[in-house]
């Protein structure tokens, strides 16, 4: 199978023309701020299933002046979101080095290249090396294709030179020392799980061999991918973790993830398109889908640092090339979603018999990272923002106060317009008027009417109504403090520890419109848009409810109010008794008095008429 | 003697305003010890940010305050630390004064005994001597402004600090023995609080005594000057009670603080009795119960005025102090008024029975008040029965006291007519008794 890949062909070349013609028609359309990328458009073919494609990846073969530099290394990422609502990041790590492996003089001096891997591949005479660990299966129905497929569990397959005699004591040996490398059980690999496959792994570098005793193929599939293959992984790049894309890769959020996929490729490429010496090239790549829908991150919406809890600050320095990509062909005129910082770049790859559009960031150039020096890419869905909304929670902690934050969003671009704000407030809940602040775009906002009717005690809830203008693009943050009342025990409901509800916040307003609406009512209108009397054309009537709160009191022991009133009972008579004791009663000199029987007997000598004792 | 009380009030105010800069300010002003929804100061703060919106501040349940308060600070919203700072030490200089005043009435009486010859032999180590008492007066106004209590009521800007800086006035002016200044304080602490209510009969009693006219029903002076009295106090309160209406332009006030008083809507723990009774008591016994609550702290009155007619100053701390243990919504402030008497009884310490056990609960609850809160409000590990025994054992302790000062000062008195050393009909040492 030819690889085209590596080899620039005719093909290629005529396809690169009419690109070329298409890119100018197209770039027309777009922005005049939009340029496409200066690099060459390129075309990658779908291969056969077993052929990595390596998607979105600037030419391999790039152009034909050779670097000063023996070893050049490129980091680049690409993020797709997928139809179903998941985010897939890709990343791609490429070493190349002018360096025969095969030839019979020793590498020793290593710059940019892994030195463990280097070692290995001399040692065993390996001409490609592939291995992949991956958690999680790739749901091609729902995700489409991947740039890179691999297998659950762990994957290695390597193609050893001809000159290597014993292959399979060799391949033991090999997977021994992998399986240090990687921290991976690929020790597990024995004669059991090994085949040599006849037609389906050709080698992917350059060489014809078809020779297949020397290739070995082995899975794991209950092999389980974690932290801590994941840093010897990273260990293998020249900037580490320290900078470039790789700062991205922490374990807590890329592990955080439905599926999760790692590997590393070792073939010889050619380093000329004559192909007169080769280069080794080595690709490490890291495959991940989160599911930000779930862990409840808000949706299809997406950044940088929601899906890595990171940013990037810098390109590796290390690096000829460090470019972020991002597929925006679902957004050809911008409509869907929005994409910021924006990029003038962009750029259009065949991937897998599909043409994407992305748009390009390049790290290497100090402007990608504005002023703030560090880029979070950020996308919004359009369609998700209306104009006016809200949102309201309870804040402070404890059961004693706490705080109604009632936050109003205004997204028109450049109108301001009013609003009534009404919220009925239990009196369990003493509101403090005084308290309530209304601040926009951090600066004090006065409501410009008022009504206030305070709560009383079992008879009526606190009103509060207030007209508030809304600065144009702004959030109106309006904040009261509240205390939270104990309940005589009857007055609870019967699950008191699940809290007492706050009703929905009003909102009214007339927003401003885009579209002037008609006034005139004797012409037949559907019934849904007429049920508001709307006078201004400009505007449309609009009513928006916060959510309802949720408030916990604090709660009484119900299980005891007899005890209670028993034991302060106790206490009020013990009071009253020491005073009773003390204001009736008056001092007097304790003189013993006489004994039981002495009391008994002198009753009897009384009836009997003898003196007393 | 001049000297250590301007120092003293030096120390005290510089300890509040450095307390004031604190952050301790805003965490001791949210206390419910320290506070109560009658006399908080956010609630206070409330009122006025009601008026300013034109709503009357008695048209909802959070301001119970009376409408001078509001009226007063209305005028002196930017000035209250300094305002709260002066009432306390206003407070301990009327107390300061009037106790010096007492103390040389009391030398003057036992002089008067001792040349009687109406106290008997061995009761001679029960003589006060001057010297003994000659820091008394600056005691007390160190107990007042020193007392924790009282520095925390005064940090919060709790208005019960007011309250006790009218009833000193009270008290200053009916030792000195002016008996319209001494009716118009008294009028306006029972126009803050109707509890004061009861502190007339001593200061009657007490008024009587100094003009040396005699507490008998068939004397005419009696009654005339009995009748001037409560004249000029109910003309007071009426005053004050019309000038707020005026003030006001309703009667709102009216139930919204002394029905709030009387009826104990507000169930907010404190360090009182009411709160957890009330808020688990069964609602068709509800009214009995509030009329037993509010007549004990009246019912007092009358039983202990006969028995310490002799005494009305033992008579006005009893009632302070039962005022402070039995009403509907107490604070610490309150309990530093009547604690600032406890060095005028000083002379009381060898008959005291049990005042070690009742100065170690007394730390005890202080102690266990915020611990326990916490545990129920903020952890929620406990419950609200942890606090409420805390609260209990905390007027059990000062029930104790009370009453232990009480006991004590009886029986000085039954010595001090009967002597000190009794003898049995045999002539062993016999034990004193109640009975």
């Amino acid at each position: 199978i030819a690889n085209s890949y590596n080899r620039p062909t005719l093909i290629q070349l005529q396809n690169t023309r009419e690109e070329e013609e298409e890119q100018q028609t197209t770039a027309q359309q777009e922005e005049q701020t939009k340029r496409w990328e200066a690099t060459e458009l390129e075309e990658e073919h779908v291969h056969d299933a077993a052929v990595p494609p390596l998607a979105g990846d600037p030419p391999a073969a790039d152009p034909p002046s050779p670097p000063p530099s023996k070893d050049d290394f490129q980091e680049e990422l690409v993020i797709r979101p997928l139809h179903s609502g998941d985010i897939y990041a890709s990343f791609q790590f490429r070493t190349v080095w002018d360096a025969d492996f095969m030839g019979d003089q020793k590498v020793s001096h290593y710059r940019l290249f892994p030195k463990s891997l280097g070692q290995v591949i001399t040692k065993f005479s390996v001409r490609e090396l592939h291995i992949s660990f991956t958690q999680g299966y790739w749901r091609t129905m729902q995700w489409g294709q991947p740039y890179l497929p691999s297998p659950p569990g762990a994957e290695l397959w390597v193609w050893f030179q001809d000159t290597v005699t014993d292959v399979d004591g060799t391949w033991k040996e090999l997977t021994n020392v992998l399986s240090g490398i990687f921290c991976a059980s690929l020790n597990f690999i024995d004669s059991t799980n090994t085949v040599q496959p006849s037609a389906s792994f050709k080698p992917l570098g350059i060489g014809n061999v078809t020779d297949h005793s020397f290739l070995r193929y082995a899975t794991l599939p209950r092999e389980i991918v974690c932290t801590e293959n994941l840093t010897p992984w990273k260990k293998l790049l020249p900037c580490g973790s320290k900078a470039g894309l790789s700062v991205l890769l922490k374990s807590e959020k890329l592990f955080h993830s439905t599926f999760h996929s790692q590997a590393v490729h070792v073939r010889p490429v050619c380093q000329d398109p004559q192909c007169r010496t080769t280069s080794m090239e080595l690709r490490q790549t890291l495959n991940v889908v989160f599911d930000l829908h779930t862990s409840g991150q808000g949706k299809r919406e997406w950044s940088l640092f929601k899906m890595f809890s990171r940013t990037l600050t810098e390109a590796c320095p290390l690096a000829s090339s460090s470019k972020v990509y991002v597929d925006v062909t679902d957004n050809p005129q911008g409509e869907q979603f929005e994409l910021s910082p924006a990029t003038p770049l962009l750029t259009q790859a065949v991937v897998l018999g599909d043409r994407r559009t992305y748009s390009v960031y390049d790290l290497t150039q100090q402007a990608s990272f504005g002023s703030s020096r560090s880029l979070n890419m950020l996308l919004r869905w359009k369609m998700l923002r209306p104009l006016l909304h809200s949102e309201r929670y309870v804040a402070g902690y404890g059961l004693q106060a706490g705080e109604i934050h009632t936050l109003i969003y205004n997204h028109h671009p450049y109108r301001a317009f009013p609003v009534l704000l009404l919220s009925a407030v239990p009196w369990y809940l003493r509101l403090y008027i005084h308290t309530l602040t209304v601040s926009s775009k951090g600066k004090d906002n006065r409501p410009s009417y008022i009504h206030y009717q305070p709560s009383k005690d079992r008879e009526r809830p606190h009103l509060l109504e207030m007209l508030l203008q809304l600065p144009p693009n702004s959030v109106t943050e309006v904040t009261v403090e509240f205390e939270r009342a104990l309940l005589k025990w009857t007055e609870y409901t019967p699950d008191p520890n699940h809290g007492f509800y706050v009703g929905s916040s009003v909102i009214s307003a007339l927003v401003p419109s885009v579209v002037a609406m008609d006034t005139n009512s004797t012409l037949d209108r559907p019934l849904f848009s007429s049920f508001f009397p709307c006078k201004e054309e400009a505007s449309y009537f609009m009513r928006v409810y916060t959510e309802p709160l949720l408030v916990n009191l604090p709660t009484p022991d119900f299980s005891m109010p007899y005890n209670v009133i028993c034991l302060t009972c106790t206490v009020v008579a013990v009071g009253y008794g020491s005073l009773y004791n003390l204001l009736t009663r008056t001092f007097q000199v304790d003189e013993p008095s006489p004994g039981l029987a002495k009391r008994i007997a002198n009753v009897i000598r009384r009836f009997r008429g003898v003196p007393l004792l | 003697m001049a000297a250590p009380l301007a120092l003293l009030l030096i120390v005290a105010v510089t300890i509040r305003a450095a307390l004031f800069r604190t952050s301790l300010a805003n965490l001791i002003s949210e206390r419910v010890e320290v506070v109560s929804p009658l006399n908080a100061w956010k609630r206070v703060v409330e009122g006025l940010a009601l008026l300013d919106l034109d709503i009357s501040p008695y048209s909802g349940d959070v301001f119970h305050e009376t409408p001078m308060v509001i009226y007063l600070f209305h005028f002196l919203m930017d000035y209250a630390e300094i305002t709260f700072m002066l009432a306390d030490c206003l407070t301990a200089v009327a107390l300061y004064l009037a106790v010096k005043d007492y103390n040389k009435q009391v030398f003057r009486k036992q002089k008067f005994a001792l040349e009687a010859d109406r106290i008997p032999m061995d009761c001679l180590e029960l003589i006060r001597s001057p010297t003994e008492m000659y820091y008394i007066p600056l005691k007390v106004a160190m107990f007042y402004l020193l007392n924790p209590f009282t520095i925390v009521s005064c940090v919060a800007k709790c208005t019960c600090g007011l309250n006790n800086a009218v009833i000193a006035l009270f008290i200053l002016s009916t030792m000195r023995g002016s008996a319209l200044l001494s009716a118009i304080f008294l009028a306006l602490a029972t126009y803050q609080s109707i509890y004061p209510l009861t502190l007339c009969v001593p200061a009657l009693l007490y008024l009587l005594q100094r003009l040396y006219i005699p507490v008998n029903v068939r004397r005419s002076s009696f009654w005339f000057y009995t009748l001037q009295y409560l004249f000029m106090f109910l003309g007071s309160l009426l005053v004050l009670i019309c000038l707020s209406f005026f003030l006001l332009g309703s009667w709102d006030f009216l139930p919204a603080v002394y029905g709030f008083i009387l009826s104990v809507p507000d169930l907010t723990p404190n360090i009182g009795l009411f709160w957890y009774f009330f808020a688990e008591m069964f609602d068709h016994f509800r009214l009995f119960f509030l009329c037993v609550f509010q007549i004990n702290v009246f019912f007092y009155t009358l039983p202990l005025s006969i028995k310490l007619k002799e005494h009305p100053v033992f008579l006005i701390f009893m009632q302070i102090a039962l005022i402070a243990i039995f009403k509907s919504y107490p604070t610490v402030g309150d309990l530093s008024l009547y604690m600032a008497f406890l060095p005028v009884w000083n002379h009381l310490y060898r008959f005291l029975r049990n005042i070690f056990l009742v100065s170690c609960v007394l730390l005890a609850c202080s102690a266990l008040f915020p611990v326990l809160w916490h545990l129920w409000i903020y952890a929620g590990s406990a419950n609200s029965n942890f606090y409420y025994a805390i609260t209990l054992l905390f007027s059990v302790a000062q029930i104790l006291l009370v009453s232990d000062y009480f006991y004590a000062f009886l029986r000085r008195e039954h010595h001090l007519t009967n002597g000190l050393y009794l003898k049995k009909k045999d002539g062993s040492e016999a034990t004193l008794v109640l009975k």
